[in-house]
Formats: C-alpha cells, structure tokens, sequence
C-alpha cells in the first residue's frame, strides 16, 4: 500500500509505462524473463539489479532497441507488441546511456541541438536556404537549449567539442541532449556511474529538479544504492533476468531475496 | 646524374623559364582537382552515414550520364532530360535505402560493401540494357555549356583555357560548395553529423536513419550526374567513365574518408600533383604517369598520415 500512497503523494496516479510478462532473449540467452511493471506518471521509478540482470536490455525494450518476444509494452494508453526508437522518441521517450553516447566530433550546444530535431517541423526545402521559417524555427530552438544549457549549469562549455570534456561533464551533456526533447518520459542508464562524490551529488541533484520542475516521469538504472535509495520513490529489482522484488525503497531493503540475491552478494 | 638532374633541376628550370607552360598545367590541374573533390564528396558523404564504402559510386556517375543522353536520344527536351535524370537518380537513392541498405542494418561494414558492388554490376547491367552499351557523346550544346577556348597572351607566351573545363571548375565549385554548407549549416547536416558519430544515439533522439540515408544517397546521386556531365563532356560517355571515379579513391586517402574539407582539399593536391608529374616528370619515365601518380602518392602519404589530413580517427574499414 506504502507504493501506492508514495505515488499519490505525488500527485499522480496514472500508469504512464505499463511492462507486462516481457520475455527476451538473444539466441539461447535469456536476458529477461516474463518480467511486469509500472511506472506512474510523475514519479521516479529505479530499476536496480547486480550486474547482467537485465536491467540495460529493459530500457532498450522501452525505448525500441531491443524487441521481446513475448509480453507488451503500454505506453500512453497504446498497447504495443514492441516499440521502434522513432515512435518511442516522438511519442516523448528520451534516454541516456550507460556509456556516454554523445556525438563526440560536434560541440556541446550541437549535441543538445540534435534533441530538438523533432521538434523541428518546417519544411526541408526552407532548411536548404535557411530562410524563412527555418530562421526563425533555428532561433527559437536555440533559446530553448540555452534554458536547457542553465539549468544544467554548462553555459561555459557551450562550444567545446564534447570529446574534449571530462566524463562527468559528458554525462550532464547527454542529460541535456534528453531533456532538449521534451520527455514525458526519461530514462536514464546509470546516470552516476564513474563519477566522484560531487559530481553525484550534482546529477542528484538534477535528477529531483528535472523531476520538480519539468515534471518529467523518469526511470533510471543505478549501482549507488545510497542514491538510489534517496532519489526513488519506488524501485523495481530484477536478478538473472526475473524481477524479485517491486516497492518503495524501505520494503526493498528489507526484502530477503534482495538481500539474498543483490546485498548479499557483495559481502 | 643525369637522372637526379631531370628529377630534381631540369623541371623546375622549365618553370621558371616558360611560366605560361606552367600557369597552363596548373589550370589544368585544378580542373581535374574539382572534379575529383566533387567525386570524392559523393563518396566521403554516404562513408560518413552509412559507413560503407560505395563502390557503385563510379557506375552513378555513368548512370546519371547515361539516362541525360539516353533519354534525348529518345526525343527528351535536353532540360527535361537533365530533370528526368535528377528524379532517376532520386529514385536509384529511394530504392538503394529501401532495398540494399534497410534489411542490411546493423550488419558488418564489409558486407554492406559487398551489396554496393553487386549493386555496382546490377546498374551496369541495367544500364546497358536501356541504353546500350556503346559511347556515346554528352549533349553539351543543348545544355548550354560553352565550348571553344580562350587564348590569354601572358608571362610571354600563351594559355589557352577550355571554356567547357571553366563552366565544370565553376559547377563543380559551386556544387561542393553549396554541399558543404547544406551539410554543416542546416538541420540535416547536424542529423548527418550524429549519424556519422553514433548510430544508438541519433535513433535515440529521433533522427531517422532512413531518411538521413535517402538524403544521403540522393546527394551522392547528384554529384554522380554532374561528374558525368562534365566528365562526359571531356571524353565520352562510356562504362569506362566509371574508372574516373576510382580516382576518388586517393583522394579519399588524402583528405580522410570522413572529412567534407578533406574532400575538398584532397581533390585538388591530386588534382595539381597529377598534372604537374604527367607534364615535368612523366617525359623521364617515357610518359603517361598521370593514370598511377595519384595512387603513389597516396601511398606514400599513408606511411605518413594514415587517418588522411582530416581525417578524426584510423579508419578500420574498407
């Protein structure tokens, strides 16, 4: 029940993403077993698991990478067999990487830029002169990466060619190429990995402004349990493939297959 | 001594003491070299997003030549021909993407390669079959293009300079100009930029790779045609204008296979270097070197710079 009052505290209740009896598999590999959660609107939802439990392959299921065989994905009240990456990223599916995936030859406000590409509807043939509403269209996304480029604290690495940046400042970058498209839905892969203290509490601390803010509903994939624990409202846990546990971060602490399969690992 | 005086004294007298000769060559040369950019732009743009060499580059450009001739040859209006073969050579893009490149996603560079040269024999074959396979002569006149030459009296002598040769330098200019703009100014070109760089990532923000390739491929089909115009216009338009697109390859070597000013610059030093080795070299070596010269010295530069002047990284494909 504890999930449920979380969420509403939140002032959501609707189910944005609903995975049901999702199965995987590459060749004889199964990298997910008839796995089944929700993720509802406006929440922050974790999606933790020791090391190959699958929990990459889910966020490629959600945004179309990979295509299950079995189960169905309900997005926005569409039942889907699998997504494709284009419906996913119109439909206002943004996602991170858990190795950095930027656009490493073009600079930080390029990168950014390439987020809006969606929202840029005027026709082709303005775009080859760059007149006309293609002008206009070209300055107004600009500003609103700038907003982007603010709130993420980067206005100083604006031009810099992003192969050139440090890892910490990549990952804030790639965060700001997913918001540049206006997500209803985030999805973040390991957001914190490889990073010190400060930077994670930075990202931290972007992740509940984004969430404050924008209202964006985000799912994400991280190691740091601390975090994890801090930044959730509920947390799904899967192991070799299969969820073993679904609830607020307290009941999943408690959990004895939890602590079995994840914590007791690592003593 | 002999020899070490013709290689490394006697040409360089020659230029000093009849500048026109050399004004001359090197006129020719950067002819040559424009095209060449203008061909090795067709390939370094499908390289950079689709990462696959095209070896039907080449046969595009016989292709795009082919249909312009062809279709006057069956009582086209010359103007509508040139139209009706930018709609053919769109079309040939559409067709590649949905039928070569689409299924083939995802899989290894080297078989994409291998599907651009049977896509190479399968355009041959088609081409022979519409338009036969004998040369033929391109429609400069009913084009527009000038022909005749000018003769400049300068630096004591003459230089005679092809107007045909001038319209393509200004074309090809023009052409590889106006690609290098669309390809890093506009919308597309930043879409082609993160094509380029990460497939997952550029899906992952909504860009269709599909159309990224269509764009690509129509773009390429476009500097085939007007390779083949211009180059058709010199010689002949034959199967064998297929091999004037293998000088790209060199050029591609020079300027990197990723680079559009790489493409650019690459064309042009092969451009200059061949004509000045065929006209001050080649006579020691009985002639001719103009075909080889280029290759050499790419060879030469990738003991140097293998990733080519432009070039981000080492290429580990082709």
């Amino acid at each position: 029940m504890s999930a449920a009052e979380a969420v509403e505290a939140n002032g959501a209740q609707e189910k944005i993403l609903n995975i049901e009896n999702v199965s995987l598999s590459f060749g004889g590999v199964k990298a997910i077993r008839d796995v089944s959660f929700d993720v509802m609107k406006g929440e922050i939802r974790a999606i933790i698991g020791p090391n190959g439990a699958g929990k990459t392959s889910m966020l490629n299921v959600i945004n179309g990478f990979y295509h299950p065989q079995e189960g169905s994905i309900t997005y926005k009240g569409e039942t889907r067999q699998d997504m494709r990456p284009y419906i996913a990223a119109s439909q206002g599916i943004a996602r991170t990487f858990q190795n950095v995936a930027l656009f490493r030859g073009m600079s930080t406000l390029d990168n950014i830029m390439t987020g809006r590409s969606l929202k840029m509807n005027s026709n082709l043939f303005w775009h080859l002169w760059r007149w006309g509403p293609a002008e206009n269209e070209e300055l107004d996304h600009r500003e609103f990466v700038e907003h982007i480029i603010g709130f993420l604290e980067i206005e100083a690495i604006r031009k810099t060619p992003v192969g050139r940046l440090p890892y910490g400042l990549q990952k804030r970058v790639e965060l700001g190429r997913a918001l540049a498209m206006e997500p209803d839905l985030l999805l973040l892969d390991e957001p914190m990995a490889g990073m010190n203290l400060e930077e994670k509490e930075d990202m931290s601390r972007f992740v509940l402004d984004v969430s404050a803010q924008f209202g964006t509903t985000i799912a994400l994939i991280e190691h740091d349990m601390g975090v994890v624990m801090d930044l959730s409202d509920r947390v799904v846990v899967l192991d070799y493939g299969q969820k073993i546990a679904d609830g607020t971060p307290d009941e999943v602490r408690k959990d004895q297959n939890v602590i079995d399969a994840y914590l007791g690992e690592t003593h | 001594m002999e020899l070490l005086y013709g290689i490394f004294v006697d040409p360089f007298v020659q230029m000093w003491e009849f500048p026109d000769l050399l004004v001359q060559v090197l006129w020719e040369g950067f002819v040559s070299g424009t095209l060449y950019a203008l061909i090795a732009l067709g390939f370094v743009l499908i390289f950079k997003a689709s990462g696959v060499f095209n070896f039907a580059q080449g046969i595009m450009v016989v292709f795009g030549a082919l249909s312009l001739v062809g279709l006057y040859a069956f009582g086209v209006p010359a103007y509508l021909a040139l139209i009706l073969s930018i709609a053919i050579m769109g079309v040939l893009a559409y067709s590649v993407e949905r039928v070569v490149l689409r299924p083939l996603v995802n899989q290894e560079p080297i078989i994409l390669f291998m599907a651009t040269i049977g896509l190479n024999y399968f355009l041959i074959g088609l081409g022979e079959m519409i338009f036969g396979g004998e040369p033929k002569t391109m429609i400069t006149e009913e084009l527009g293009l000038p022909k005749g030459a000018w003769d400049f009296e300068m630096l004591g002598g003459f230089v005679s300079i092809q107007r045909i040769d001038a319209a393509a330098a200004i074309i090809a200019g023009i052409l590889v100009g106006g690609l290098a703009i669309f390809f890093n100014k506009t919308r597309i070109g930043r879409a082609l930029r993160a094509v380029a760089d990460d497939h997952q990532a550029a899906l992952s923000v909504g860009i269709s790779l599909n159309q990224i390739w269509r764009i690509v491929w129509f773009a390429a089909g476009i500097v085939a045609l007007a390779t083949g115009i211009m180059w058709g216009a010199r010689s002949d338009v034959s199967f064998a204008l297929s091999i004037v697109a293998l000088k790209a390859l060199p050029v591609l070597i020079l300027g990197g296979f990723t680079s559009i000013p790489g493409a650019i610059i690459g064309g042009l030093i092969i451009g200059f270097s061949e004509k000045l080795a065929e006209f001050y070299w080649g006579p020691l070596v009985g002639g001719s070197i103009e075909s080889w010269f280029p290759y050499f010295l790419a060879l030469i530069f990738l003991w140097f710079r293998p990733q080519g002047l432009f070039g981000e990284k080492i290429i580990d494909r082709v």
